[in-house]
């Protein structure tokens, strides 16, 4: 900044006319807030006098100066997901680098969780995990129409795969033949 | 220990998770003894709330004992049963000195914007749930609250988040006497939101949705008016039309992210997350109050953006009003509500699972099959 000066504060009531309607009643935050200013607060910096260990990685938002007090121990960031996230925690909340990596991160981390079962030996059951009971007690008739039409795309895709794949097949002479 | 596990959008399991243990001297453990599914954890469930990592355990409506302590709690003891509030406060910082114990400064790392939430992803602080046997409760000298003695276990675990947010809704609506009233949104929220617009002194009440066993539930639970919004066409001309076509003194907003009603919001919001879920209902709000009217918002939206008429805010010189609920500033008065009968909170529920069938739960409240309102979890160590 070439002149700090122009910003230097200024004791507002020195200002003519200040506060002359103020009323203190039209405060529409009432009763969700008691009113106090950071200025006026001289505990506004004040912490709990005990502070979590750090003994596990936690992510920090760059708007604020320290880890709180304390903080959520589960599911530390790790794998592909994790470096995605310490990716985003790089920007502040204010932007797109920050939500955008972290919604890819999610859906990363549910592939990773899927990869996770397989290699514990575990094979997901897909249909209770969504609860499809529910579906197939009170809204069966809406459950085999998707599950039709999943099935349709499934099958069609692999004809359609499988059909070109032939096809190659029998290009494969003419093309030797030629040459 | 048994805890609901998430394993990415719309699968859950109920799988054996290791123990939580004390990790800071004002922590306590809980076992719960119930937990409830609440309409804000479909946004977690749907995948549409950042950081929700895969094994995180949902869960911010829980009532349970306490089982063990840390060394600077004092306001508690093992074996006192207590109602935990949703959300985690540590009482001493700037904004919870204030009575804003909905956005306390000293318990969430990851975010600013919000503060923490148990069971709400790391946007929310990255605690775990109470849909699970036990669970870890920072701050205990602050958030839980002594079960009043013949206070029902059903009545107290809707004191954690349904009761004081629907309260809060009708709060922060600045109602007074004789106003009209709309609340968009017919799930716990907005029905109790209905419910407590009568105690600011409401003259009128409207709830409006799309799922006619919940208008009919409002009509009753609410005494309110109660309107299927796939049956009045234009919702926002309906209500200009019902209040001498001027709108309604406030309306509510307790839908959030997962609205429908508009095929681009819903799309883009919801399908494409190109914006923080679809704002169907705030849009309906802020075009349908009266001039110079009050937009309460307790429904959740994501941390990124959303299409509103924000033009219309400054237009009809609107006020808004939103917060997470400050739910240890509300309890005293809204325990003194419960005990001489002015709200009956365990009227809401309508299912009780145990915990093991979680994902069968998520899957019929937020398919809205059979009816449901509110479901309770139960673990197995208490009876159905």
């Amino acid at each position: 900044m070439k002149n700090p000066q122009i910003n230097t504060p200024i004791d507002p009531r020195q200002i003519k006319g200040w506060g002359v309607d103020a009323d203190p009643k039209n405060d529409p935050t009432y009763p969700m807030r008691a009113r106090m200013n950071a200025t006026q607060d001289p505990d506004s910096k004040h912490r709990p006098d005990s502070l979590q260990p750090q003994d596990t990685e936690v992510l920090r938002s760059i708007e604020r100066p320290n880890v709180s007090a304390v903080y959520g121990t589960p599911e530390p960031p790790k794998g592909l997901s994790g470096m995605i996230r310490r990716f985003a925690f790089n920007y502040s909340e204010n932007r797109y680098r920050h939500w955008l990596p972290l919604i890819v991160a999610d859906r990363v981390n549910m592939v990773e969780g899927l990869v996770e079962d397989l290699a514990h030996g575990k094979f997901p059951n897909i249909w209770a995990e969504k609860g499809y009971n529910m579906d197939w007690k009170y809204k069966r008739g809406s459950l085999i129409l998707k599950l039709s039409v999943l099935t349709a795309i499934a099958v069609g895709t692999t004809v359609l795969l499988t059909s070109g794949s032939k096809k190659n097949k029998t290009y494969k002479p003419k093309y030797k033949y030629k040459s | 220990m048994l805890a609901m596990e998430y394993r990415g959008p719309r699968r859950v399991r109920a799988v054996q998770k290791p123990m939580p243990e004390i990790k800071h001297p004002q922590d306590a453990i809980v076992k719960v003894l119930r937990a409830c599914i609440c309409g804000s954890d479909l946004h977690l469930y749907n995948g549409n709330v950042p950081d929700t990592r895969v094994g995180s355990t949902f869960g911010h409506e829980f009532v349970g004992e306490i089982v063990e302590i840390g060394a600077d709690v004092t306001k508690v003891k093992t074996g006192d049963r207590v109602i935990v509030p949703f959300n985690v406060a540590c009482g001493e910082c700037h904004f919870c000195r204030q009575g804003m114990f909905g956005n306390c400064h000293e318990s969430n790392t990851e975010a600013t914007a919000v503060g923490a939430i148990f069971g709400y992803s790391h946007t929310a602080g990255g605690f775990d749930g109470g849909q699970a046997e036990y669970v870890r409760v920072p701050y205990a000298n602050v958030g839980p609250t002594i079960i009043p003695e013949g206070m029902d276990l059903d009545d107290a675990v809707l004191l954690t988040d349904v009761v004081p947010t629907g309260y809060q809704a009708a709060e922060m609506a600045g109602i007074q006497t004789d106003d009209t009233v709309v609340v968009f949104g017919a799930g716990p929220i907005g029905i109790m939101a209905a419910r407590c617009a009568w105690l600011f002194g409401a003259g009128r009440v409207i709830i409006i949705d799309q799922e006619d066993y919940r208008l009919e539930f409002a009509r009753n639970y609410s005494y309110c008016e109660a309107y299927n919004f796939r049956e009045i066409g234009d919702p926002v001309v309906f209500i200009k039309k019902i209040t001498d076509w001027l709108g309604a003194d406030c309306v509510i907003d307790a839908v959030g992210a997962e609205a429908q009603g508009n095929a681009l919001q819903t799309i883009t919001g919801r399908k494409l997350l190109l914006q923080a879920g679809s704002a169907t209902a705030m849009h309906w709000a802020i075009n349908s109050v009266k001039k110079g009217g009050v937009v309460s918002v307790v429904g959740v939206y994501g941390p990124t953006d959303n299409l509103v008429p924000i033009g219309n805010l400054m237009n009809k010189g609107l006020t808004m009003r939103g917060n997470q609920t400050s739910v240890k500033r509300l309890l005293p008065r809204l325990i003194e509500h419960v005990q001489n009968g002015t709200l009956n909170p365990k009227g809401l529920i309508t299912h009780r699972l145990p915990l093991e069938e979680v994902a069968d739960g998520y899957r019929m409240f937020s398919g809205k099959m059979d009816n449901c309102i509110k479901t309770v979890l139960l673990p197995p160590t208490v009876s159905l």
